[in-house]
């Protein structure tokens, strides 16, 4: 086999075609308190009234939540655990326990995967490329954060009181799963862009905003340079948690490099939540992107409504270790584009 | 790429400058003067509750000099209460400074911190996690104080 060969579903830099179908089904979502009185909360599958879920910690509510939707994900697509060849997925906590925690329950085999908030992307994009290569036919993918459970680790105890820059994000409380098949009504994923770290030097952990923004803008520019694409060939552009002020960044970086995506382009974290919720710039979180698109463009995208969407869920990748030590915020963005 | 390399990367170009610029001027910036005079009310609400339980005190016959630590106990004491009762927090996002420098502020860091760790364990969790965010008043005030306390001695 020549090097031509191995490499012919690659499109410019980073960019990769898909040409068997990868069909992304069953999509599920559960969310806590917060997000069931947001703009959103009808789309959701489950909704929960409290944070713990009965459990004796954070930390085995989001695990709850996610085991949950795994559950209710795998029953949408009329299967069974261990007709599920694989399961990709990831959240916010050190060493990803609520993916691995409910890894041990499915028992199906796992890829822990760590993105922060874009793990559902990078999820999404090694399911492609699993279903292409025929590794699997079908293909968990899971991701989750809780608001309690990110804030204890990332920044104060949860009644620690003080006051919230107006960039801050608030980190979701929920799950979201799906499975990626090779055959069934739903969208396919068309191709793939996975992103490189970008650092714009922020140093300021409340704002990944604009610490993310960048990322995004790189991978969205990558990804319409490597397939030859306008913005308008998509109905619409989706970034994943990047709130109020990376969106508006976003937007002005991909302007001054000639791109204008303005016009068909929304940000799941200004979904989630109503402004008088007091999130300040928006949501943020690993479930961001799977709320605000499995709950309420994928139902779009069967309706007809909607038949091209690209899909950039970010990804801050810094630590509270790094921060304290004056380290930049490093971010990531992936791309997942999604046609019916 | 690091951030060096991010401007001459192969992706989006960023002219950093720019980037700065933009991002100190459309950076939603905290309501100073709102906050400011919104810290300065709480803060004197709780001045003025201090006073309150401490004027209930010295009716109750403690004597003038010694009716203040039992004022600051009973704040702490409310403050405690309220972080107990998962209250504290909203209120302080609206108060910020003005309950976050009284004793107030103080009691709910130690309070917040006891409860989150709770789950950790009585010892490893509660007991010594308490005073990580609060250690650091406890230990710079002591400095201070020493400091302070010095010079005053040389005078």
């Amino acid at each position: 086999m020549t090097a031509e060969l191995l490499v012919e579903k690659r499109a410019g830099e980073q960019s990769i075609v898909l040409e068997k179908r990868a069909v992304l089904l069953a999509p599920s979502t559960v969310a806590g308190p917060k997000e069931s009185r947001g703009p959103l909360a009808g789309s959701f599958d489950r909704c929960y009234d409290d944070l713990v879920l009965k459990e004796k910690s954070f930390e085995r509510a989001e695990c709850h939540m996610l085991e949950e939707v795994c559950y209710l994900a795998i029953g949408k697509a009329g299967l069974v655990p261990n007709q599920i060849d694989y399961y990709l997925g990831g959240d916010l906590l050190n060493q990803i326990i609520s993916a691995s925690f409910c890894a041990r329950k499915l028992a199906i085999p796992f890829f822990g995967l760590y993105g922060a908030c874009s793990t559902l992307a990078e999820s999404l994009c090694l399911a492609g490329m699993m279903i292409e290569g025929g590794f699997a036919r079908n293909i968990l993918v899971a991701v989750s954060s809780h608001n309690c459970s990110a804030e204890r680790q990332y920044r104060y105890p949860t009644e620690y009181g003080f006051q919230r820059p107006g960039y801050a994000q608030w980190t979701i409380t929920g799950a979201g799963a799906a499975v990626i098949g090779v055959s069934g009504d739903g969208p396919r994923l068309e191709s793939l862009t996975p992103g490189k770290v970008v650092d714009a030097d922020i140093k300021d952990p409340y704002d990944m905003g604009s610490a993310m923004a960048p990322a995004a803008a790189d991978t969205i520019y990558t990804h319409l340079n490597d397939l030859q694409r306008d913005p308008s060939y998509y109905d619409l552009i989706i970034t994943g948690d990047l709130g109020g002020v990376g969106k508006k960044l976003n937007e002005a970086i991909l302007e001054r490099n000639g791109v204008r995506i303005a016009a068909n382009y929304t940000d799941c974290g200004l979904l989630i939540y109503y402004p008088q919720q007091q999130v300040d710039a928006g949501a943020s979180g690993c479930a961001c992107s799977a709320l605000g698109f499995f709950g309420y463009y994928y139902p779009l995208m069967l309706k007809k409504e909607i038949r091209r969407i690209l899909l950039v869920a970010t990804g801050a990748l810094h630590s509270p270790t790094t921060f304290l030590q004056g380290e930049s915020i490093p971010a990531i963005a992936h791309a997942v584009s999604l046609e019916i | 790429m690091s951030a060096e390399k991010f401007k001459e990367g192969k992706g989006v170009l960023i002219d950093q400058n720019w980037f700065q610029s933009w991002h100190k001027l459309k950076q939603p910036r905290p309501p100073l003067v709102k906050n400011i005079l919104v810290a300065f009310f709480a803060g004197g609400i709780v001045c003025l509750l201090g006073q309150f339980i401490l004027n209930i005190y010295i009716s109750l016959g403690v004597p003038v000099e010694q009716a203040g630590n039992p004022t600051v106990a009973t704040v702490i004491f409310l403050a405690a209460l309220l972080t107990g009762f998962g209250v504290f927090d909203n209120i302080a996002r609206l108060a910020g400074a003005g309950l976050a420098v009284p004793v107030t502020g103080f009691a709910n860091s130690v309070t917040s911190m006891a409860i989150e760790f709770r789950r950790e364990g009585l010892v490893l969790g509660t007991g010594s996690k308490m005073f990580a965010l609060a250690g650091s008043i406890i230990v710079f005030g002591v400095v201070t104080a020493f400091v302070v306390g010095l010079i005053s001695a040389l005078i």
